[in-house]
This record gives structure tokens, C-alpha cells and sequence, in this order.
């Protein structure tokens, strides 16, 4: 296992690589279910990293308390050093059930991030139709949500979120309201994505073989209270093909070392 | 006669029968069959005869003329519309207002949704007696009995509209740092607006019925007038068309009100149709 991917401690000690460190957070929700349990981490600069735990185990909970959409009931979060009391401009969020509003267009909607800021409009649509073209959906700018399948409505959350030009993307399990073949294509442009924008992301998944396919590091969470159970950084070449990845022993070791990590929180 | 066309057509060519199938699948032929159904039933049911005081749809529709032609029937009407449209009005306002500030603030729920929840229970029929020895029986009763009546129900409509709103979208719009008054005013209120408009159009069938029953218990005039005044000398075809005239009326309505709220409130809707 160790030569498929390496273990790391929970904070890097060069802390200064990272754009967002958890520190101590723990999450008790009022009834007290307690979600999480002193959670200390750091997410590299310009990398893309992984909660992946099994369903419930709070790894939604923790990107938003990053996001500063839900306090932690102790502990902080600091983005490039500041402490983080709410939503922030360097950070922007992309969302398991997409949140488009259905009486927006995509042009709009990919914008409103902007309008929120109070961008004048016909700056705000130049930039939203850049994005829009980058995600593939030119010529959609005037469709409305429901005109759009599932896979093409994550590309305006996508869009959205990436027309505000934040540091740090953090996405919600944003491919588990697609299908298969669309995911596996998302996975793809995901990749060239981290590639290309030198952002910082933070994803949450429930799928190992995403997390494998995508992270340049993942951070397994044990069941709730969650606890950082490991960290891996999966050791696969980024500059092949998709098969190529898809049929690497490193990426198929690291798939099934997790797998066997997990298995124990199934009853 | 239509199975013969469609079937000759059918052999010469499929594109015939094809388009004879697109226009007989057109939603328009299905509304006219269901009215065809309902007043074939009526006439049917007023010539057999199910009851003496009962008129054939035909004789309803003779004496709905003969009524809108001597001038009874506009006159009436215009009594009626008068405290409808203004207790419509008044209820709408306050109702989606009131229903918004509860939906938006607890404080404002816990005061005021017991009010409306009882009211919308309650046999508010039974208040009218006491709303003649308040207000006597003119306009301002009539007005009182629309707004009981239609104002509960756009209440609580507008208020489980707000609270109602996806937490998804909320959570977006303050992710993406919108101001509490951008999100209710970008996100919350559009998106609560499809339910706000379904209480209207419920608010304004139950103020038909508020402003009908006030003129049926409570002075005798308009649409009201016309079917009591009928009753009473055994004109029942004019009594029925008096009844049929408040119903069309409604109907009316409730579909403008759903054409001002495609064309105010749903571009998605507009861009389908």
C-alpha cells in the first residue's frame, strides 16, 4: 500500500502551502448529535483534496463550516490566515442539487454571483458568458434549468461559481445528482479544471473511485463523530489519458486500500 | 364519423393521419369534450326531468339571455363585483403581506398563524349575523364577509410559500454574499411566488362564495337578489342562469389571475408556452 500512496500527518507542518486549515473544529448540532469531533487539517494551495467518509459521517458538515454557511460549535477556520466568521468572496460553493433558480436564465443564473456583488450588468454577462463557454454550454446562455439535463445544470453551478474568481472551490458531492457516463466526463474536466485554474478544492464525495480519480490527496473520515481516520495522497501520473488512470495499479491499490478501510463502518 | 376520416386518411398517407392525431390530441379538444360531456349530462338530466325546480341546460342558457338582454343581469353583476373586487383586493394585500412577515419572522408566525389557522376552520357563515349588527347591511358588510372569507387561506398560502423556499437556494444566495434583503428579494419571494399566487387564486374562489352568501343572508341584492327573487316566483331557469353567470364568472377570475402571474412572475413558463 505504501508504494500505491503515502500517508501524511493530519497538519502539514509547512503550513504555509496551505489556503485553508481547519483547526480543532468540532460540530455539535442543537439536540446533540455530535458531527464532528476535533478536526485539524490543511488544504494545499492549488490542489484539489477529498473528504471521503461513509454517508452521515459529517464531510458535508465540514465544507460548510468552511464555507461559513454553519458555525462551529468550537474550533476555526482559517482561509490564507484570517479567520473565517461567514462566507467570504475568496471562497465560492458549488452544490449537490445544483440550487439554480428555475425563473433564471443560465445567463442569470451563472451571473448572480456578480449581481450579488452589485457588478454592473453587462459586465456581469460578459464574464458569465466566458464561463458558460468554458464549461461547454454556449448557445444555452437563454435556457432556463428545467431545459437542461442533469449534467448540463452542474455546469452552470460550476459556471457560477467559477465567474466570481474565488481562491477556494468547494463542492458539495457535485456529481452524485448526475449520471454515470456524465460523471465519469465531469471527473475528466474536473482534472484539467484543477490543472488550468490554479485553484484550491475542496470536494466531498461518497464514491472511492472519484476520490481516487480526482484528489491529489484525500482525507478518509471515520464514521460520526468524525475524526480524521488517514490521509492519502494517491501516487498516479496526471499526464495520461483517462484509461490509462482509470487502469493504473497505483489508482486500483489506492481504491481498494480505502475500500478495506471503509468496510468496517458497514454494518 | 371521426373514426372513418382518421382511418381513410390513415391508409393514403401516415403524415394525414399523423396530423389529424396532433389536432385531436390538442389540449383544447379535450377541454371542449369535457364541457360537452357536462352540459350534454345537464340537459339530459333537466329534460328526463330529475325534478320539476330543475331546467335543462338549454332553457338556462334561453333565460340567461333573456336576462342579459333586459339589462337585470348587468346591473346585477355590478352590484356583486363592486364588494368582491374590493374585498379581493384588501385581503390580497394585507393577506400576502402578513403571510410574507410571518413567513420571514417566528415572532410574527407564533402571533399571528393561530389567528388564521382558527379562522380558516372555523364556519365563519356563522358570523355574519353579527357583522349586520356591526355594520348594518350595506357595502362594508359585504366587503367584511369577502375578506373572512378570502383572507385565511392567502395567509397561510403566502406564508408556507416563504417557508417553503428551497435551503439550497437560501444557502446560495448567502454563499455567494447576498445582503438578507437580496436573498428574500432575489431568491425567497420569486421562488415562494408560485405558491403566493395558488392561495390568491383560492382567496378569490372563496370570496365568491363570501360575497354571494352575504347577499343571500343578508340584504338581497346583485347576483344574490337574482337567485333568491327567482326562487321565490319559480323562475328556475333565470334562478339557475344567475348561478351559472357567478360560476363563469369566477372561472373567469381565477384564470386571469394566472395569466398576470405567468406573464409577472414565470419566464420559464412564458418561454415553454
Amino acid at each position: 500500500m505504501s508504494a500505491a500512496a503515502r500517508q501524511v500527518a493530519p497538519v502539514d507542518p509547512r503550513s504555509a502551502g496551505a489556503m485553508v486549515s481547519v483547526r480543532s473544529v468540532s460540530k455539535v448540532y442543537p439536540g446533540g448529535v455530535e458531527a464532528l469531533n476535533d478536526i485539524s487539517l490543511d488544504f494545499p494551495r492549488g490542489q484539489l483534496t477529498t473528504l471521503l467518509g461513509p454517508s452521515g459521517c459529517g464531510k458535508t458538515t465540514l465544507l460548510k463550516i468552511v464555507a461559513g454557511l454553519l458555525p462551529a460549535t468550537s474550533g476555526e477556520v482559517l482561509v490564507e490566515g484570517r479567520t473565517v466568521t461567514g462566507p467570504g468572496p475568496e471562497r465560492a460553493f458549488v452544490f449537490q442539487d445544483f440550487a439554480l433558480m428555475p425563473w433564471a436564465t443560465v445567463l442569470r443564473n451563472v451571473a448572480f454571483g456578480l449581481e450579488l456583488r452589485g457588478t454592473p450588468r453587462s459586465e456581469r454577462e460578459d464574464v458569465a458568458a466566458h464561463y458558460i463557454a468554458q464549461v461547454g454550454l454556449k448557445g444555452f446562455e437563454s435556457k432556463f434549468p428545467h431545459e437542461l439535463s442533469g449534467g448540463m445544470r452542474q455546469r452552470v453551478g460550476l459556471a457560477r461559481a467559477l465567474a466570481v474568481k474565488a481562491e477556494v472551490l468547494l463542492m458539495d458531492e457535485p456529481f452524485s445528482a448526475v449520471d454515470e457516463q456524465t460523471r465519469r466526463k465531469f471527473q475528466e474536466d474536473l482534472l484539467q479544471l484543477v490543472v488550468n485554474e490554479q485553484k484550491t478544492f475542496i470536494f466531498v464525495t461518497h464514491s472511492i473511485e472519484e476520490a481516487v480519480y480526482v484528489s491529489n490527496r484525500i482525507i478518509l473520515l471515520s464514521r460520526r463523530p468524525s475524526r480524521v481516520m488517514r490521509i492519502i495522497e494517491p501516487d498516479i501520473p496526471r499526464d495520461v489519458s483517462p484509461d490509462q488512470i482509470r487502469r493504473n495499479t497505483a489508482y486500483l491499490d489506492t481504491v481498494e486500500s480505502i475500500w478495506q478501510g471503509l468496510k468496517q463502518y458497514l454494518d | 364519423m371521426l373514426t372513418v376520416s382518421t382511418s381513410r386518411a390513415g391508409r393514403k398517407a401516415g403524415t394525414g393521419w399523423q396530423a389529424a392525431r396532433r389536432h385531436l390530441t390538442h389540449p383544447l379538444v379535450f377541454r371542449l369534450l369535457s364541457s360537452v360531456v357536462v352540459f350534454a349530462a345537464w340537459e339530459y338530466a333537466g329534460r328526463k326531468p330529475i325534478s320539476a325546480s330543475f331546467p335543462s341546460f338549454s332553457e338556462t342558457l334561453v333565460a340567461g339571455w333573456e336576462m342579459a338582454a333586459d339589462g337585470s343581469l348587468g346591473a346585477a353583476l355590478l352590484i356583486t363585483i363592486v364588494p368582491l373586487v374590493i374585498g379581493v383586493t384588501i385581503s390580497a394585500i394585507v393577506g400576502v403581506i402578513a403571510g410574507i412577515v410571518m413567513g420571514l419572522d417566528r415572532r410574527a408566525e407564533w402571533l399571528g398563524v393561530p389567528v388564521f389557522i382558527v379562522a380558516q376552520a372555523a364556519p365563519l357563515s356563522a358570523l355574519i349575523p353579527l357583522l349586520v349588527l356591526a355594520y348594518g347591511v350595506g357595502l362594508a358588510t359585504k366587503v367584511t364577509t369577502v375578506c373572512i372569507m378570502a383572507m385565511p387561506v392567502i395567509v397561510l398560502n403566502s406564508f408556507k410559500a416563504i417557508r417553503n423556499t428551497p435551503t439550497s437556494l437560501v444557502e446560495m444566495g448567502h454563499s455567494f454574499l447576498g445582503t438578507r434583503e437580496q436573498v428574500i428579494g432575489k431568491i425567497i419571494l420569486p421562488a415562494a411566488s408560485p405558491v403566493i399566487f395558488a392561495g390568491l387564486r383560492l382567496g378569490l374562489a372563496s370570496g365568491f362564495i363570501g360575497v354571494v352568501l352575504a347577499e343571500l343572508l343578508i340584504s338581497p341584492t346583485g347576483i344574490g337578489d337574482l337567485i333568491t327573487y327567482h326562487q321565490s316566483i319559480a323562475e328556475y331557469p333565470k334562478m339557475f342562469a344567475a348561478i351559472a353567470v357567478v360560476i363563469l364568472l369566477s372561472v373567469i377570475f381565477i384564470s386571469l389571475l394566472e395569466r398576470i402571474e405567468i406573464l409577472l412572475f414565470r419566464p420559464e413558463k412564458r418561454s415553454v408556452a
